[in-house]
């Protein structure tokens, strides 16, 4: 007699699918909110930074870019303490989380700073604008704009890859589903709930990305950007 | 039994990357035939089977890789057999793999411009043909670097099935720290062989994406 | 017997008719240009001919195979009719010899031998008997396109279409691609070319066909069109190029 599918356990806990749906939208916005910030500051110091930032940077994104996410998380949350810095799972899986994207994002934004043409920044100076107006009025929106795709779809990856942060029980949607699934032994109903709500969060994040890039580019039709580009772009994909 | 962390520690982890490279070429040569499949009817497939790929295409991108391997493993008992983890872990990260591979290749087929399809379609060539002798061999050239760049994510994402215990690095790093108790030492090493894997492989892609003007399309 | 016979064509982009019953004969040899305004519709003519567009009424024939409204056998058609391009669209990825040699293989299965010595004749007669090896981003312009051409002949086409094959050339050299292309016609080739060349169509075509709103306005013999032009349509398209 083959297994019945039976969602009626899982439907009855879907009050803990939704907090943990929640959850992971805090625990991935914490990381997001970070790991730009990181991004920023690393872009800028690779493009106008001195030789030996620009190398520093250079060696933390390819260290991170180069190690899967699940063990940067187990050295922050396991390792650390070894060296006398104890941290809260969910401290943990935030400050893993942002460091990751944090080296995705550092070359998305320099990437994207650097295909804006120099004569740009030589025009705006001319004009008699500072550096910091050059930057706010010639060169963030056109660069967004360039990398945009490339950019929020690392953020998608983001909030997908905060699943992992389940590895060390943090307050997220997977462990909530490892927690149902423990308590009901509805395994694949539960997963297969959790994936339908991932997808949901995706679309919606999506749409979202949609919005802002209509606001952010209202001036001009966004270039559609090389197709090459997209290219590169999807190959970074994953977790 | 290992008891502190020495030589026999970093053997004990070579062996489970040994078992992290079998897997991400399984995976890449499952993942990749599915993927080139995909990619071709995802551009030249009729109207049905075109939206069916990208909607999956869609749906698997939009479910944490995490979950796609639960799914697996779970699903697969649900069907009453009982498999190795080696098998579930296989199958999701192939399935993961041709949903992203097929992507890129996607876009490396559309990369080519359409008058290289005219141009060959003028001179009588079958789809087919305009196919294997003229769109392929130039989507294969930019297809290159990405392609050399998603294994790296493919190597990365073989730790993720650490978590339904299949032994490979990550698992095996976990298992040592059981053992020694420390998982500084532990998990720098883990991380360290990784780095030694994905590193020349992101260097290599970057490499073929700079060389990609060898020969412009006009 | 016409080498190729148009028949009343129409073509719609969505609601736009861009060809509005376009109906043209052409006999064995002849060489007919076709002018006319931007967005006149000569490019989508010759691409119907060639069958890169559908069209929606009418027939084209050429060489016995014909196609209409429900398609036909493109294949066929294609291999009677070549077709040279705008921007050359030669293969980056091949050679200038496995550019024209292609095509001969793959589509007529001629052995490599062979091929390479239709090749080698081809090439020789657009001038390019040394440039085999290159790659097209080895050439100019100008030598590209008289590879294409050259690509185009190696199918021993009964018909051959060009589509303001010097526009994308710097004029210095435009005129090495329009000798090659006198050339041919001398030779006897039967050639349709859409072109912005005036004094080329008028000296080298034996007619000119003036299209203006997808419709074949106003045709005859190139020298007395433009001596004589009918309407006033026609009169002040060539108007400024007349001195
Ligand atoms: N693929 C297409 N889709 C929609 N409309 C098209 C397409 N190709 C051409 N058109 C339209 O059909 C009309 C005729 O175009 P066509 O290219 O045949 O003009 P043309 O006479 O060759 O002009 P030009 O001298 O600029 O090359 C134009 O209005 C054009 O905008
Ligand atoms: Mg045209």
């Amino acid at each position: 007699m083959a297994y019945q599918m039976n969602f009626a356990p899982v439907m009855a806990l879907a009050p803990q699918l939704v907090e943990g749906a929640l959850n992971t939208l805090i625990l991935s916005g914490q990381a997001i909110v970070a790991g730009l910030a990181i991004g920023i500051v690393g872009a800028v110091s690779r493009t106008e930074g001195p030789r030996w930032l620009d190398r520093a940077v250079g060696v933390y994104v390819e260290l991170f870019r180069n190690t899967p996410l699940l063990v940067q998380l187990f050295l922050i949350f396991f390792g650390l303490p070894y060296i006398g810095i104890r941290l809260s799972a969910n401290m943990a899986a935030i400050i893993a989380i942002a460091l990751n994207l944090g080296a995705y994002s550092t070359e998305i934004l320099r990437a994207g700073l650097q295909a804006i043409p120099r004569t740009q920044v030589e025009a705006g100076l001319a004009l008699g604008l500072s550096r910091l107006q050059v930057v706010r009025y010639v060169v963030i929106i056109p660069a967004l704009r360039i990398i945009y795709p490339a950019l929020t779809g690392q953020l998608t990856l983001t909030l997908l890859g905060s699943s992992i942060a389940s590895a060390i029980s943090a307050t997220e949607l997977t462990a909530a589903g490892a927690r149902i699934e423990s308590t009901t032994f509805r395994s694949l109903e539960t997963f297969l709930c959790i994936a339908v709500i991932y997808i949901t969060m995706t679309f919606a994040f999506r749409f979202v990305y949609w919005l802002v890039g209509l606001w952010l580019f209202r001036r001009k039709a966004p270039p559609k950007p090389s197709l090459i580009a997209d290219v590169t772009e999807v190959s970074r994909a994953g977790a | 039994m290992i008891r502190s962390f020495g030589w026999e520690s970093v053997e004990f982890l070579i062996r489970g990357a040994g078992w992290t490279l079998l897997l991400s070429l399984m995976t890449f040569v499952v993942g990749g035939f599915f993927a080139l499949i995909f990619a071709l009817l995802r551009t030249l497939g009729p109207k049905p089977v075109r939206l069916a790929i990208a909607g999956f295409i869609q749906l698997v991108q939009a479910t944490p890789l995490l979950i796609v391997v639960f799914l697996a493993f779970y699903g697969l008992s649900f069907m009453g057999l009982h498999f190795p983890p080696m098998v579930a872990a296989g199958v999701s990260l192939a399935v993961y793999t041709t949903a992203f591979l097929a992507d890129i290749w996607r876009g490396c087929i559309e990369a080519i411009p359409k008058q290289q399809w005219e141009a060959a379609d003028a001179l009588a060539l079958t789809r087919i043909q305009q196919l294997r002798y003229v769109i392929l061999p130039q989507a294969f050239k930019i297809s290159l670097g990405p392609t050399v760049g998603f294994m790296v994510q493919i190597v990365k994402n073989t730790s993720v099935v650490a978590l339904i215990g299949f032994v490979e690095l990550t698992r095996a790093g976990q298992l040592l720290n059981n053992m020694t108790f420390q998982p500084f030492h532990v998990f720098l090493t883990v991380a360290a062989i990784y780095f030694a894997i994905c590193y020349p492989l992101s260097f290599l892609s970057e490499r073929l994406k700079g060389n990609r003007h060898v020969r412009p399309a006009h | 017997m016409s080498a190729l016979h148009i028949n009343e064509i129409k073509k719609y982009f969505g609601a736009l008719l861009v060809l509005d019953g376009v109906s043209l004969d052409i006999e064995p040899s002849e060489v007919v240009a076709v002018i006319g305004r931007s967005g006149s519709g000569k490019s989508t003519m010759l691409r119907c001919i060639n069958g890169l567009e559908k069209i929606q009424a009418g027939s084209i024939e050429v060489a016995g195979h014909r196609i209409g409204p429900q398609g036909g056998d493109l294949r066929s058609l294609r291999k009677e009719v070549g077709m040279v391009f705008q921007s050359y669209n030669l293969f980056p990825h091949l050679t200038v010899m496995e550019n024209v040699t292609l095509a001969p293989k793959v589509v007529k299965g001629v052995d490599r031998q062979e091929a390479e010595a239709i090749a080698h004749d081809v090439l020789r007669r657009v001038g390019l008997a040394e440039k085999s090896g290159a790659y097209a981003d080895e050439l100019s312009g100008g030598q590209q396109q008289r590879v294409a051409i050259a690509r185009s002949l190696a199918m021993q086409p009964k018909v051959m279409l060009f589509d303001e094959v010097t526009s994308a050339l710097d004029p210095e050299l435009t005129g090495e691609v329009l000798k090659t292309m006198e050339e041919l016609a001398d030779a006897g080739m039967t050639m349709v070319l859409v072109t912005h060349e005036m004094g080329f169509a008028r000296q080298v075509a034996d007619r000119t066909v003036f299209m203006h709103k997808g419709k074949i306005w106003e045709q005859g013999p190139s020298e007395e069109l433009f001596a004589n032009p009918q309407t006033p349509e026609l009169r002040n398209f060539i108007a400024p190029n007349l001195k």
